[in-house]
């Protein structure tokens, strides 16, 4: 029934002769719901899109297109419409139903235009209804779709970008590195952490490096694991290794969970381990006599 | 036979591993190595393995020995120059060499032998 009702459909006709209709009363229904934002869009280029939209939805419904078979080629006009339109938004920062009435509120203005153009037939009338309705709701989902894979793509950007920026390797003095850590550790960032630090340590030669695990929010065995880790590879490279930052609850916790740091220097603040990196390196820093320091 | 060169440098032995190190080579490495050291007498060793990119287990556990029989015939070991890839890997392996001393280069490693040289006789 529903294969029929799609094969003799008159709706890209209607689409035709009531596209002017259509789009005053779609217009009307965007700009009137709740979900409308003004801050976001002006009415204008709103006005342009769904006019775009319709143009390519006449010429996809107009090539003889079953509206049944979303997924085909036919469609692929609309659905790069829609792909763009929900990457825009989703940017714009739109939420995932803001984006996706754009679709659905075209239900309505479609659904006069059907009664008025199909008055006296009944059944006409409901089959034509069932195949525009299904078309939306499938236009729509695949709306929603896209604006989801959209905010995937932001989503995984952002962390990548997280874990470039949350690695740094910085010389603190001659000899002397520092890695500051911020955030969660786990394998993926420690891997990084490592790789960076000891590149760092072969290009500058550095006899000495201090982590400082003072941004690091919760140590478990699992995160003193990969400290070790890092600072068993430090030691391999030639180059000696101390831990500082640990708050008091970290090194509670350390020694609740039973934790052998082993024979790892640990200092409380990066000031104490910056002290005993300059010592090993032979520095001495002097107070000039009667200057405040 | 493919051997790799050991130098003599005063007290000191220098060995430069340069080519891909395979466990027959070890092995053979290990043998010149201790009869090195008691024919030379010699108080300290220094393996430079800046040229090595891979190593496994074997190759690992090797280094770990050749410092533990230096040490028995009374003479120190330094590895320099591990690359990094190197160094994750041994730890990655659970290897982290824990009794082997290391530099960063040869320079600095030749400085710590000297020092642990001192400590000793002091």
């Amino acid at each position: 029934m529903l294969r029929e009702a799609s094969a003799t459909t008159r709706i890209p006709a209607f689409l035709k002769s009531n596209e002017k209709e259509i789009l005053q009363e779609w217009l009307k229904e965007q700009t009137g719901a709740p979900t409308f934002r003004a801050d976001l869009l002006k009415e204008k280029d709103l006005r342009e899109e769904s006019h775009a939209f319709l143009g390519a939805l006449q010429t996809a419904a107009a090539q003889g297109n079953s509206i049944d078979d979303v997924g085909g080629e036919g469609w692929s006009g609309v659905k790069d419409f829609l792909s763009d339109l929900s990457r825009s938004r989703a940017q714009a920062g739109f939420t995932p139903s803001e984006t996706a009435t754009f679709v659905f509120s075209l239900k309505q203005p479609l659904f006069s235009m059907l009664r008025k153009e199909m008055k006296g037939d009944a059944e006409g009338l409901v089959k034509e209804m069932w195949g525009a309705s299904v078309l939306i709701d499938k236009l729509g989902l695949f709306t929603t779709e896209a604006y989801q894979s959209t905010r995937e793509d932001v989503i995984s950007r952002q962390q990548r970008e997280l874990l470039e920026l949350s690695t740094p390797v910085v010389e603190l003095w001659d000899d002397v590195l520092a890695v500051p850590l911020v955030g969660t550790l786990d394998s993926a960032r420690t891997q990084i952490v490592m790789e960076t630090l000891l590149e760092k340590i072969v290009s500058t030669g550095a006899s000495i490096a201090i982590i400082d695990i003072t941004g690091v929010p919760t140590v478990d065995t699992l995160v003193a694991q990969h400290l070790l880790k890092t600072v068993a590879a430090t030691r391999l490279m030639g180059a000696d290794c101390i831990i500082s930052g640990i708050r008091p609850q970290i090194a509670q916790t350390i020694v609740h969970l039973g934790v052998n740091l082993g024979e790892v220097i640990t200092k409380a603040t990066l000031a104490d381990a910056f002290r005993v990196a300059l010592q090993r390196t032979g520095w001495k820093i002097e107070k000039k006599d009667g200057e405040r320091g | 036979m493919e051997r790799i060169p050991i130098l003599k440098m005063g007290s000191f032995l220098l060995v430069t591993i340069q080519v891909d190190m395979h466990d027959q080579l070890a092995l053979t490495l290990q043998d010149d190595l201790t009869a090195k050291i008691s024919k030379e007498r010699s108080r300290g060793v220094l393996i430079d393995i800046s040229a090595l990119d891979v190593v496994d287990s074997f190759i690992g556990r090797m280094i770990a020995n050749i410092s533990a029989m230096a040490r028995v015939l009374d003479a120190q070991t330094v590895v320099v120059g591990m690359q990094p890839s190197v160094a994750i890997t041994l730890v990655e392996l659970g290897l982290p060499l824990e009794g082997v001393h290391t530099a960063l280069n040869v320079e600095k490693g030749m400085a710590l032998l000297h020092r642990r040289l001192d400590e000793v006789r002091a």
